[in-house]
């Protein structure tokens, strides 16, 4: 049986549909319509993206991959617009889609009392378009295509607040980070293009990496003479610094905690959710390629273990709600890369999956708090809110609980699976990464029920001060610190019921797929793991089940380390807040380096930004003024110079002229004379 | 036995008058005018010639079509001539100057 | 010597001699009378080479039409010739020499190949028809194009002669007769409203 083309069009275009007429026509057909039109294409693209993932699990349906329309052709290369459905590509399909219509209705109250309300919608839904066509494609352009349009995307909702400086600052600063990783994508879909068969195509690049005949594993190219590289090694690390942007990890990941000036419903979205895994995704999908080369991998593994245990200390000593989720999408981020460079893709995959549930949960649960606080993002002033807004309280523990990997909970398989085969690698830095993804744990309890503590626990440490002077009921900006107008309330219908919704997932999709997932034959053949490296195999002997899993999850490791992170979080700061000062004496070095993140900004500023502008004042006064101006300029005066001698022969006197004209054909009567003299002769 | 070679050393002869009067005609515009009629003659006469020599009506063809446009030129020139003399009450080459670089 | 290449000579010498005297006679009037008799023999030439149609073509416009021109222009202009013909004798080396120069190479490049063609039968007859018909073919079917752009082009030229020369007449009256129409009773009459005069304060 085969998936029915237009249904797979449909669940492409109907969110681009959503997103023209939304931005378009929103300010003409009202907020109500643009939400509605909005809605229903991501709804729509929701269903048919679970109908599809059901057909291929269930219905036995055949993989899709085929081409839909020619882009362009050049000589033999030829772009196409295509679909290659998988078991992988149909998991993304609904992740993406499903999270993208909690994310929608939700933003119906979160942006109720924006101007941008019509245009928010249109990005959204166009971002989910993007992201279909990316998750969706069949072959490499059209991936860089999809990895581009939700860039932009991205960057048009970081600074969807347009008039706020910071916004604007931190999406160039997503959008120029970027452009450094998407520079490596490019570069090695160049690569691609040149060692893999010439083609763009996933299935025949795959095909050509894997013929046995070929040996393209020990393919090499000398980039500098005298140095071999394997081709393969060149490839696949090019295009890892693609989704080391696009996936925020380190040294790249600066961009990603301040994109948390864009509005809370994309930070959910984009920013947890759907794009940032998107190199997750792509790397999973460029398994053949990745398992050709050890070297890359390893590259991989360490890249993504630092991630995961640096960002996440950051976490613990940030202070505005977002940012911690940030930090803690970062930290998860790690995760996934480190589960990718052992090998164990599928499990990376499945974290990503987990993750994007409960991610998205924290951050609408976050976003249903700043709702509450009227826009108050500092944790130092809240406190106790647990009985004003009790599901956001429930959901966000619920949340907090599977990504602190509570038994049981959803993150609690993916990131167990991920430590254990990172436990079983005996890749080149699987040791450092074992180490970096244990203490990891212990770090992600720790910020989590921080987050928890400080936000819903404890004092409240705001005041409601409900008529302040003259200033009018919605003026929050002359309120100080800590000063409500009213006191806080729980969220509307719209963004409960995403709550709720996501909720639901986040406990139980982890019991429920694992099995299949990490050590089933989900994937089949989208994902290829060589037998000398499938880690996850060896797990998969000792695998007896979910709940065998996770009665045996208790008395494992990470589960200790994960309640010593709780315990002592708990002790901090619910019980003993002042400790927190204490330790922050005590490790002031540490505590620095942690607020000030490791400096990464402050290099970047001295190194990349303002040695940018000093290259380029020095190529405007040397190169551009000097060089150019001086040539032309020169060059205009010396036509001057010349022109001033020439006007001497234009004496104006008709007869000067006709004589001069006489005089050349006397010359040339001359001269074809002696020509034709010649010839004759 | 008239050879085209006749032909084309009278329209050369012709054509080195009308050169000469250039010369020693170069401030009366009218006289210079007369030269060029002269000049054209002199190709038109050539023309004929290799046209009557190599059978080949083009030739005469055109000597119709220069006809022509020397009318024409000669029509505008005198034109011309009148409006500057109005203007300028000469029409001394000498005086005229003014598209001097 | 034929009697054809006597008429050639003559013609050829009185062309010469007429030429000559164009370019190098005081009065502008006699030059232009001497350039008619430059075309007149020079068509007699023509019609030495069976050129018969431009032949009597070129007396007809030249000698009829443009050289009246010239000579209407000459007497029309109230030129004083004198002053122009300061400098004749000092430029006259200058204009002889390179005449000659180019005469000198021209007859070379004419001796370069040996153009002692004699004259073939007259291509018009071997095509069995006069040389007005000759050309008259050729002109209307291969150059009919041509043909109208030089119509086209002569049209032009007497536009151009005639705007050139316009000139806006100062007193001349002129009738607008859309300003008639649109004429009102108010323009024309003017009603004026003034005490009655008493009888007896009259003027006498």
């Amino acid at each position: 049986m085969m998936l029915d083309k237009s249904i797979l069009l449909t669940i492409v275009l109907a969110p681009l549909f959503g997103a023209l007429v939304a931005g378009l026509f929103g300010k003409r057909i009202g907020r109500v319509a643009s939400h509605s039109v909005t809605i229903a294409g991501v709804g729509l693209s929701c269903a048919l993206s679970i109908l599809v993932l059901y057909k291929l699990v269930w219905g036995g349906a055949e993989v899709f991959n085929q081409n839909i329309y020619t882009w362009f052709e050049v000589g033999s290369t030829s772009a196409h617009v295509g679909f290659l459905i998988d078991r992988l590509t149909a998991m993304m399909m609904v992740v993406v889609t499903f999270v993208s219509l909690m994310v929608h209705v939700y933003t119906i109250g979160y942006m109720a009392e924006d101007d941008g309300y019509e245009r928010f919608f249109s990005y959204i839904a166009l971002f989910t378009f993007s992201m279909l066509m990316l998750v969706m494609s069949n072959n490499f352009l059209q991936l860089f295509f999809g990895w581009e349009a939700v860039g932009l995307v991205s960057y048009l909702l970081i600074g969807f607040w347009y008039k706020r400086p910071t916004a604007i600052f931190a999406n160039m600063k997503a959008f120029l980070v970027n452009r450094v990783g998407d520079f490596g994508f490019i570069l090695g879909i160049a690569g691609v293009l040149l060692w893999f068969g010439g083609s763009l195509d996933y299935a025949a690049v795959f095909a050509h990496a894997q013929d046995p005949s070929l040996d393209m594993a020990s393919r090499s190219v000398e980039l500098i003479a005298g140095h071999p590289w394997q081709v393969a090694t060149i490839v696949c690390i090019c295009l890892f610094i693609g989704a080391m942007g696009k996936s925020a990890q380190v040294p790249l990941h600066v961009w990603l905690p301040d994109s948390m000036e864009g509005p809370t419903p994309i930070s959910a979205l984009i920013h947890a959710a759907t794009m940032v895994t998107a190199g997750i995704f792509m790397v999973a999908r460029m398994s053949p390629l990745f398992e050709l080369s050890e070297t890359a991998l390893t590259f991989v593994l360490v890249i993504g273990a630092t991630t995961a245990l640096f960002t996440g200390l950051i976490g613990v000593v940030q202070n505005d709600i977002k940012r911690v989720v940030a930090y803690s999408t970062l930290s998860q981020l790690g995760y996934m890369t480190v589960a990718l460079g052992v090998s164990a893709y599928s499990a990376g995959v499945f974290h990503l999956m987990t993750h994007a549930f409960f991610k998205a949960l924290l951050f609408l649960g976050a976003g249903s708090v700043i709702i509450a606080m009227h826009h108050e993002q500092d944790m130092r002033h809240m406190g106790g809110l647990r009985k004003y807004m009790p599901i956001t309280w429930i959901t966000m523990w619920i949340g907090s609980l599977a990504l602190a990997g509570a038994p049981g909970f959803a993150g609690f398989f993916s990131k167990d699976a991920i430590i254990e085969a990172v436990g079983e690698s005996h890749r080149l830095g699987a040791g450092y990464a074992y180490f970096c993804v244990l203490a990891g744990v212990f770090i992600t309890a720790l910020y989590s029920f921080r987050l928890l503590y400080m936000t819903f626990h404890g004092k409240e440490r705001f005041a409601v001060v409900p008529v302040k002077q003259h200033h009018g009921h919605d003026d929050h900006i002359h309120y100080g610190p800590g000063e409500l107008a009213h006191a806080p309330h729980e969220s509307p219908w719209v963004v409960m019921v995403p709550l709720v919704l996501l909720a639901i997932p986040s406990v139980v999709i982890g019991f429920l797929t694992i099995g299949p997932m990490l050590f089933g034959d989900y994937f089949g053949n989208a994902i290829f793991v060589r037998e000398a490296n499938d880690v996850l195999g060896e797990l998969g002997r000792e695998f007896h089940g979910a709940l065998a899993m996770t009665v045996h999850g208790f008395t494992q490791p990470p589960f200790w380390i994960a309640l010593a992170g709780f315990i002592v979080a708990t002790w901090i700061w619910l019980f003993n807040p002042r400790i927190a000062d204490k330790a922050e004496n005590a490790l002031r070095p540490l505590h620095t380096a942690l607020v000030n993140k490791y400096w990464f900004d402050n290099i970047y500023q001295a190194v990349f930004a303002r040695g940018g502008i000093r290259f380029g004042r020095g190529l405007w006064r040397g190169s551009d003024a000097a060089l150019i101006d001086g040539a032309i300029n020169g060059s205009a005066s010396l036509i001057d110079q010349a022109s001033a001698l020439l006007r001497r022969l234009q004496s104006g006197y008709l007869y000067h002229y006709a004589f001069a004209m006489i005089l050349g054909l006397i010359l040339l009567l001359g001269g074809s004379w002696w020509v034709l003299t010649r010839i004759a002769a | 036995m008239i050879t085209l070679a006749h032909f084309l050393t009278l329209a050369a002869v012709l054509l080195c008058i009308a050169v000469a009067g250039f010369f020693i005609n170069r401030k009366n515009v009218i006289v210079l005018l007369m030269c060029i009629e002269l000049l054209l003659l002199a190709v038109n006469t050539n023309f004929i010639a290799f046209s009557r020599y190599l059978g080949d009506p083009s030739g005469q063809v055109f000597v119709f079509f220069i006809l022509t446009v020397a009318a024409a030129e000669a029509a505008i020139g005198l034109a011309i001539l009148v409006v500057l003399f109005r203007n300028r009450a000469t029409i001394d080459v000498t005086d005229i100057d003014k598209l001097k670089g | 010597m034929t009697f054809e290449l006597l008429c050639f000579y003559f013609f050829g010498t009185v062309a010469v001699v007429a030429a000559l005297s164009v370019i190098s006679v005081k009065n502008s009037v006699v030059a232009a009378l001497c350039l008619v008799l430059t075309f007149f023999s020079m068509a007699c030439v023509w019609l030495l080479a069976q050129a018969e149609f431009l032949g009597v073509a070129l007396a007809l416009v030249y000698v009829g039409a443009v050289m009246v021109l010239f000579l209407f222009v000459v007497m029309m202009l109230d030129v004083d010739f004198a002053p122009l013909r300061e400098g004749f004798v000092r430029f006259l080396p200058v204009g002889v020499l390179v005449a000659v120069v180019m005469l000198v190479e021209m007859l070379m490049m004419i001796g370069v190949r040996t153009l002692q063609t004699p004259p073939s039968e007259d291509p018009a007859m071997l095509a069995g028809m006069s040389n007005l018909e000759w050309l008259g073919y050729t002109l209307f079917r291969d150059f009919i194009l041509p043909f109208e752009i030089a119509a086209l082009i002569l049209t032009v030229g007497l536009i151009a002669a005639v705007t050139l020369n316009e000139r806006k007449r100062s007193h001349t009256k002129l009738q607008n007769p859309s300003r008639q129409v649109m004429v009102k009773r108010e323009d024309r009459v003017r009603l004026v409203k003034m005490a009655a005069e008493k009888k007896g304060e009259a003027a006498p």
